[in-house]
């Protein structure tokens, strides 16, 4: 079964290295997005230092959610999907796999963009460490909860839209805790416990998305 | 009337595997394709499955590889429900349907070690998938092919890789879809040769085709005889409701 796992992972991998240009544009987007603001709200320091962490939060959520439209769509397009949900392993198994790779390919590369958008945007320095913590718990998350809103879409109309209203609601409580969690940080109060529901929101969505997920995808190939 | 016509002719050994369904429904977007369905298969044969375009073929198919599940009836392994275990079933079945599953941007051995790999049973070493993944595309005639993309495959070429992973991940139950899809005469003829070999040695194929495939002694499933015609079957002029079938 881990073997299984560990070829979808790698398959996806494999998909997005040599399509380069999806996870290219996700943190392209990122980056773009992020330095709008200073445009928008004007260069003063104070302002733009308040809004860092949200801006940084939001802006790591649509980026994550753009790219959740090709976790399961190509593959549903061309049959593979049915021939995933035939394989001897869970299809929960499948999905985590699907998702690590998803991980891997977007919200690792948000991660490491944070820090330097961070310093775009003015945050105070104490805030950068926590920053980094908060959304590599909080990006798994993401992913975990994307999934089961990209397999639900599967088949409907207009699924980009539709998936956006899914989710999104979904993901406040990882951006509530994230921003507060370097609000904390940078004001010097502390963050840990921010950081440690971020980490039981993580945990509730290994055990629960996939299951979810899965339950979509095999109505999907109905 | 719905017709049940009981399709096994002689009783399979006690001790072999068997496959079977009995009483199957399948309802599609609130119609009824099929009604009241039997069938069973035991090691070495072959179903054919015939009827014109809607008739349910491909349905019948996916029901039995357990991505649809019937409205009414239920698939048996070995007289034990296939629901109660469904990734067991998985195991043993090979569905061919009507895509190819081959990712433009991985090359044509890419493609079929990856099916090979998740579909292989614990404890099978990369040399044994290795060995079975480059027999499988010499069988197929795609060893030439081996590096290229899938983007560059031809339709029939496409087939052959996709039809290629029925002998990476062997599998006792071979489902398969219009299988013949673009090939050429000289395919056609390996596929059957394989099928063949496939039977010999004790494995089952459910085969569905517009074309002829030689299938030697295959039992013959015409799904038109399982359809139903809700005025004629019920005197109703509404759709029959699935539990009154099932009744």
């Amino acid at each position: 079964m881990i073997s299984a796992v560990l070829a979808v992972l790698r398959r996806d991998l494999r998909l997005a290295l040599r399509q380069g240009a999806d996870s290219l544009m996700v943190v392209a987007f990122f980056v773009i997005t992020v330095s709008l603001f200073p445009f928008g709200v004007g260069p003063e320091q104070a302002v733009l230092e308040r809004i860092s962490a949200g801006v940084v939060w939001v802006t790591a959520l649509l980026a994550s959610m753009l790219s959740l439209d090709r976790l399961f769509q190509t593959d549903y397009e061309d049959g593979s999907l049915d021939l995933l949900t035939l394989t001897p392993t869970p299809t929960m198994a499948i999905v985590l796999g699907k998702v690590a790779a998803h991980w891997l390919t977007t919200g690792l590369p948000l991660i490491v963009a944070s820090p330097l958008l961070a310093v775009l945007l003015a945050m105070r320095p104490e805030g950068y460490g926590v920053l980094v913590a908060a959304m590599a718990l909080g990006t798994p998350s993401l992913s975990l909860v994307g999934s089961v809103g990209a397999a639900l879409v599967l088949g409907a109309r207009r699924g980009g839209v539709l998936l956006s209203l899914l989710v999104l609601p979904l993901y406040i409580p990882v951006l509530v805790f994230g921003v507060s969690a370097v609000d904390g940080a940078v004001m010097g109060l502390d963050y840990a416990p921010q950081l440690m529901i971020m980490g039981a929101l993580l945990l509730a969505g290994l055990v629960l998305c996939p299951w979810a997920a899965s339950a979509a995808l095999k109505q999907a190939v109905e | 009337m719905i017709t049940t016509a009981p399709l096994s002719a002689t009783a399979p050994p006690a001790t072999a595997h068997r496959f079977s369904g009995q009483g199957l429904v399948c309802i599609r977007g609130e119609r009824i394709v099929f009604a009241q369905l039997d069938f069973a298969l035991a090691p070495g044969e072959a179903l054919l499955l015939l009827g014109p375009n809607g008739s349910g073929k491909s349905s019948l198919l996916r029901l039995m590889a357990g991505l649809l599940r019937p409205a009414a009836g239920a698939l048996a392994w070995n007289d034990g429900p296939v629901r109660a275990d469904p990734e067991g079933h998985h195991a043993r079945v090979r569905y061919v349907g009507h895509t190819d599953t081959i990712k433009p941007v991985l090359t044509a051995r890419e493609n079929l070690a990856f099916w090979a790999k998740v579909c292989a049973a614990d404890g099978e070493t990369r040399a044994d998938l290795d060995a079975r993944v480059d027999a499988a595309l010499g069988r197929l005639d795609l060893t030439r092919l081996a590096d290229v993309p899938g983007r560059m495959l031809s339709a029939g070429q496409k087939r052959r890789l996709n039809l290629a992973r029925l002998l990476a991940a062997p599998a006792p139950l071979w489902l398969m879809d219009e299988p013949t899809t673009a090939l050429d005469k000289g395919s056609v003829a390996t596929l059957e040769g394989i099928m063949a070999e496939h039977r010999a040695g004790g494995g089952m194929i459910a085969l569905s085709t517009h074309l002829d495939v030689n299938l030697p002694a295959a039992r013959v499933l015409n799904l038109d005889d399982f359809a139903v015609d809700p005025v004629t079957a019920y005197g109703l002029h509404d759709e029959p409701h699935p539990e009154d079938l099932s009744a």
